[in-house]
């Protein structure tokens, strides 16, 4: 298993090498600089920031030493934000979208499979039908609609929640961007779970089950529950990287600290290293979820093996 | 003997053979849910499309009188608003509003003044959007006082105005027009490059198959966001460019989907055949792998369209999408989304246009599948 892990880490590494520079040039030939203000500054000041920046060097040299400083753990100081460094803008944005995300990823998985399983159980009745146009409700529903919407309705005309802010980062602050964000993936888990479900429970083994006379409580959550999961937990990996690493609109509709709103500002204001801070901060992500996703595999399917 | 070649040779006429697509057809009319989306779709294409051409106010026309009004089936002015309309209108030409009435489309005022009035002042009564057509009825008191009567002009905002005073419905309409129609192209051009892309790889196979996978791969790594973002501001915010950039980068799925149809497609005889006949790769590419592969393509072109809208509408979200004074469904919602308290029509009716769309067409994705599936003939 070990080996496994680290072998799949070593594989991962030449994949966020190429997104590095992909990301790097990408963002390099693109018209535009992180000095291009509307107040254009003096040439001497201009100059001076290029240099301290590095930016009056070859792309190649730059290219070069933003590896090296990346393999040595440094994101490098941010263009625009002068005080602080990438990474200090990370640190102090991922927990507030990572609390957010964590959130909205267990309301997901659980309500999903929740509701998926139970619609299964209940084919072709009027509880499947209702529920599963509610998640393809969810599913057709973007967050950039659903966020706006919930935050009229229980913000502003009943006046429940507040519309927005972290404030103490209490429930009160958190139901409306939780549920913003969950709502389109838990509809996906609900989808995918219904659909495996009904699969295993015509399964042979589930019949067996049946057979000597288990409760159907004991032959879904035990028996069934394992096979059916395994679809919904492959979807889990790149939802798990994308919702833990920020929401762009929704951390813009309620206006929250989180990372997301660093990545849209960083790619406007051509702040290059706070972009590619960013970009290798959701490669690392995917990476290590995905690979969290297999390990997974193989605690829900004995057939699998990792040697 | 006689009798076996009698009826062999007889025609089967009782059975007759039913194409793939006939009996696609056939169920697709059967799904009630497909259909009621499809009509619903053709309904709001012909809104967007024809609307535009119907409708009296341009989308980009803007009412100067009428900034964020809300919705109302009743003709804008409200009468109660029209004298100070007009008191102001008067003050601007250095008059006096003596006295105001308004009945129905009409109205008459008696101005007065310290000076003979030049005629040529009832142009200042013009310029508000409410009133038209005035004219001097009578001049009193040596020119110092006149009467004038007008018109005033009704205006229908059923979804209000935005907050520059342009009517909202209108914009629907541009809206859609720019949402649906980068949907479609945008998926055409991720059709052209991952159709062709894919049948290339699986059909030539071996290393180069390899290579291209490989990049198709890396690209899917690439956090996505961050690869339209780059797209859009790299290319700037054209309107074409938009479609162009977000089709380059959604033909990764069609290129595998056309990619696996094709690595079981080319062991078929009809390709050997093909092939003994001596047609180039290219030809035979282009003649029989991709003809063969359109089944699941078409059904995952329906599950493209709206996700590329959805796209678009995000980018328009972040304000990356079409420029002013164009618009787009996700330009008009993220407008909405920032002044709700005040005006949340702004958002409703957008948003709910929007959704409308994205059901229909997932409706319409899920009949088509359904009717398509092989597995289920």
């Amino acid at each position: 298993m070990l080996r496994f892990v680290l072998r799949r880490l070593m594989s991962a590494l030449p994949t966020i090498f190429i997104v590095v520079t992909l990301s790097f040039f990408l963002m390099r030939v693109a018209p535009g600089g992180p000095f291009n203000l509307e107040r254009p500054l003096e040439p001497q000041t201009l100059e001076n920031l290029k240099r301290a920046f590095l930016l009056d060097q070859p792309l190649v040299v730059q290219y070069g030493h933003y590896l090296w400083n990346l393999l040595h753990g440094d994101l490098g100081p941010s263009f625009i934000y002068r005080d602080f460094t990438v990474a200090e803008l990370i640190a102090k944005s991922l927990p507030y979208s990572m609390t957010l995300g964590a959130w909205a990823l267990l309301v997901a998985v659980l309500g999903g499979i929740a509701i998926g399983s139970y619609a299964a159980l209940r084919q072709n009745s009027f509880v499947d039908y209702a529920v599963m146009s509610i998640a393809s409700f969810g599913i057709t529903v973007p967050n950039f609609v659903l966020a706006p919407i919930l935050s009229f309705v229980f913000a502003v005309v009943l006046h429940w929640l507040p519309a927005g802010g972290w404030g103490d980062g209490g429930p009160r602050n958190l139901l409306l961007p939780v549920i913003s964000l969950a709502l389109p993936q838990l509809a996906v888990f609900a989808r995918i779970t219904r659909g495996s479900m009904i699969e295993t429970l015509r399964a042979d083994h589930i019949r067996t089950a049946r057979a000597y006379g288990l409760p159907t409580r004991v032959v879904v959550v035990v028996h069934a529950m394992r096979a059916a999961l395994v679809p919904a937990v492959s979807y889990l990996g790149p939802v798990a990287a994308a919702v833990l690493t920020g929401s762009v609109v929704v951390e813009t509709v309620y206006g929250l600290p989180g990372v997301g709103r660093y990545f849209v500002l960083g790619a406007l204001n051509r702040d290059y290293t706070l972009v590619m801070g960013t970009v290798v901060l959701i490669s690392v992500f995917i990476v290590v979820f995905n690979l969290l996703v297999d390990i997974l595999y193989a605690v829900l399917d004995p057939r699998v093996r990792y040697e | 003997m006689s009798e076996m070649t009698q009826t062999l040779s007889e025609p089967a006429a009782a059975v007759r053979g039913i194409s793939l697509w006939a009996m696609a057809r056939h169920r697709f009319v059967r799904n009630k849910a497909a259909m009621a989306s499809l009509v619903v779709l053709i309904l709001v294409a012909v809104f967007s499309f024809g609307g535009t051409w119907v409708y009296p106010h341009k989308y980009d026309q803007i009412f100067p009188s009428y900034v964020a009004v809300p919705p109302s089936l009743d003709p804008y002015p409200l009468e109660d608003t029209l004298h100070q309309v007009m008191q102001t209108a008067v003050e601007r030409a250095h008059l006096r509003l003596d006295t105001f009435n308004a009945e129905g489309t009409t109205y008459t005022a008696r101005i007065s003044s310290d000076k003979p009035i030049d005629p040529r002042a009832t142009r200042y009564l013009d310029r508000p959007d409410e009133f038209d057509a005035s004219e001097i009825t009578s001049t009193l008191d040596d020119g110092k006082t006149i009467e004038v009567k007008g018109k005033i002009n009704g205006q229908y905002f059923p979804v209000g105005t935005d907050r520059n005073g342009r009517d909202l419905l209108p914009r629907i309409m541009v809206g859609g027009q720019v949402s649906i129609t980068v949907g479609f192209l945008a998926t055409f051009v991720s059709l052209i490059i991952g159709v062709t892309y894919g049948a290339v790889s699986g059909y030539i196979g071996g290393r180069v198959d390899n290579v291209m996978m490989r990049f198709v791969e890396i690209l899917y790594s690439l956090p996505f966001m961050f690869f339209v973002i780059m797209l859009v501001v790299f290319f700037g915010r054209h309107f074409v460019l938009i479609f162009v950039a977000i089709g380059a980068i959604e033909w990764l799925d069609m290129a595998r989907i056309v990619r696996g149809q094709t690595l079981s497609l080319k062991r078929r005889e009809f390709v050997e055949a093909a092939h003994a006949m001596g047609l180039s790769n290219w030809q035979i590419i282009r003649r029989h792998v991709i003809p063969n592969t359109i089944g699941p393509v078409v059904v995952f072109v329906t599950v493209l369209v709206p996700k590329v809208i959805l796209l678009e509408s995000f980018l328009s979200f972040l304000g990356l999408g079409v420029q002013e004074p164009m618009t787009s469904w996700g330009a008009l919602i993220a407008e909405g989304t920032t002044g709700m308290q005040a005006v949340p029509w702004l958002l409703i009716y957008p948003a709910v246009f929007f959704v409308v769309t994205l059901f229909a067409l997932n409706f319409i994705g899920d009949g088509l599948r359904d009717a398509l599936d092989p597995k289920d003939r």
